[in-house]
């Protein structure tokens, strides 16, 4: 029986011959452990998944530029300043890699920034945890990008290529970062007893958030599973908290100071780390938009957005003249 | 709230160093060359990554059809002798 509506591709429920080859064409890719690039076909679910943990990828760069940026004008020394406006303005450019790769999926720049602006978009939840002291910038470097790290890394092979490509980049400049936030809390580890309980309040108050980071247990992350099958994940969430909570649990040992987690041990047995268990319902309610400072980042983002409106308006104004005066 | 949309994607390419072909790195949205090249250097040479950078509106690459790519490069299958790996008579004899 003949469809009274015309079908637009796709929406039938049978596939069609093309697509069953073209979904044979993705699968292989898939298995070969290739890459699949912007122009080839690729299921609707794998480009919505693509496009909606880019764009996040690139909101969290972009807000992460805010607890550092306020710290510039405090940070302790001309060095500390400028090592810290290279970082935030290295984040500006990862979340610009990170546009660029999530634009080749067919959603623009200026949809991708609205969803961040109206708060439909998420970001990593890390950022809605206040930076309180000047112990928070080396805790940040060392515990946050040291998180973001660990789960970068594996980002670098994901199947879909642009995605892989930026993330080389990003992890090639992202290694600077976690090194500099070890250093400031070793400086602070190494100076007066003051300095020092500054440097394990702020390990106190990041360890679980950045924890954290790695998302919800294997059990409770259902689309996990699928983002493994497609290879855009190559570890599971547990397993890449397993691998860093291992990592720091050494590091801490050459700052001279402690993780808040007296439950932290290796089981021999079963051949992992065990640590505390993590608030996952502070963890739901700061993704909601309950944390600390939630509402003041999407705000600073908001005014920062209008506060640019003439500078754009400028250059396109100027780009138009340049154009028109070309053709005259 | 100004929005973007007229702004052009640029593809970037960098030349890390001399001798050497320039290379893509990415793309960036500008709103003329000029702005593209100036972006071009914030986000792609930080590092001293380049000594020279050209960027190409993307409307303006023509590619091969990524749907025809079997029959596009099918010519050079089966044709092994183009290779010197498929001489395998003189192996062994030196310089050669």
């Amino acid at each position: 029986m003949a469809p009274t509506t015309p079908q637009e591709p796709g929406l039938s429920a049978v596939p069609s011959y093309e697509e069953e080859q073209s979904q044979a064409r993705f699968d292989a890719l898939i298995d070969q452990d290739s890459r699949v690039e912007p122009r080839d076909w690729m299921p609707e679910k794998y480009r919505k998944t693509l496009s909606r943990q880019i764009s996040q990828h690139a909101h969290s760069e972009i807000i992460g530029m805010q607890p550092e940026a306020n710290w510039i004008t405090r940070a302790p020394s001309l060095k500390r300043k400028s090592i810290l406006m290279a970082k935030v303005q290295d984040e500006a450019g990862h979340g610009l890699y990170l546009y660029s790769a999530a634009e080749t999926l067919g959603t623009t720049r200026d949809e991708y920034n609205e969803q961040l602006l109206s708060g439909k978009a998420k970001y990593s939840s890390i950022f809605n945890y206040p930076a309180r002291t000047w112990a928070d910038m080396g805790a940040i470097g060392w515990l946050v990008d040291g998180a973001a790290i660990a789960n970068q890394v594996p980002l670098c092979r994901a199947s879909y290529g642009p995605y892989g490509r930026a993330m080389v980049r990003v992890c090639k400049e992202e290694s600077f970062h976690q090194r500099q936030g070890f250093e400031i809390l070793l400086s602070l580890s190494r100076g007066t007893e003051a300095q020092k309980k500054m440097a394990q309040d702020a390990i106190n108050r990041f360890y679980e958030p950045a924890l954290m980071m790695f998302g919800p247990p294997d059990e409770q992350s259902p689309n996990s599973q699928q983002s493994m099958a497609w290879k855009i994940k190559r570890f599971s969430n547990d397993e890449l908290r397993q691998r860093f909570v291992g990592m720091i649990a050494e590091q801490v040992k050459v700052l001279g100071l402690t993780l808040p987690d007296p439950e932290l041990h290796f089981d021999e047995e079963k051949k992992q780390w065990i640590h505390k268990d993590l608030n996952w319902d502070e963890f739901m309610a700061v993704i909601k938009g309950n944390g600390p400072v939630n509402a003041q980042r999407m705000e600073r983002r908001r005014e920062a957005h209008r506060e640019g409106a003439w500078v754009r308006e400028a250059a396109a104004a100027y780009a138009a003249k340049q154009a028109q005066s070309e053709v005259a | 709230m100004s929005q973007q949309s007229n702004w052009p994607l640029w593809e970037v390419f960098v030349r890390s160093s001399r001798g050497l072909s320039h290379v893509h790195a990415g793309s960036l949205h500008a709103p003329d060359a000029q702005m593209a090249v100036r972006n071009a250097r914030d986000l792609y040479t930080r590092r001293n990554e380049g000594v020279s950078l050209w960027v190409v509106k993307s409307t303006d690459i023509i590619s091969s059809d990524p749907d025809e790519k079997d029959a596009f490069f099918e010519s050079p299958q089966g044709k092994d002798y183009r290779h010197a790996t498929y001489y395998k008579a003189s192996e062994g004899v030196k310089h050669l």
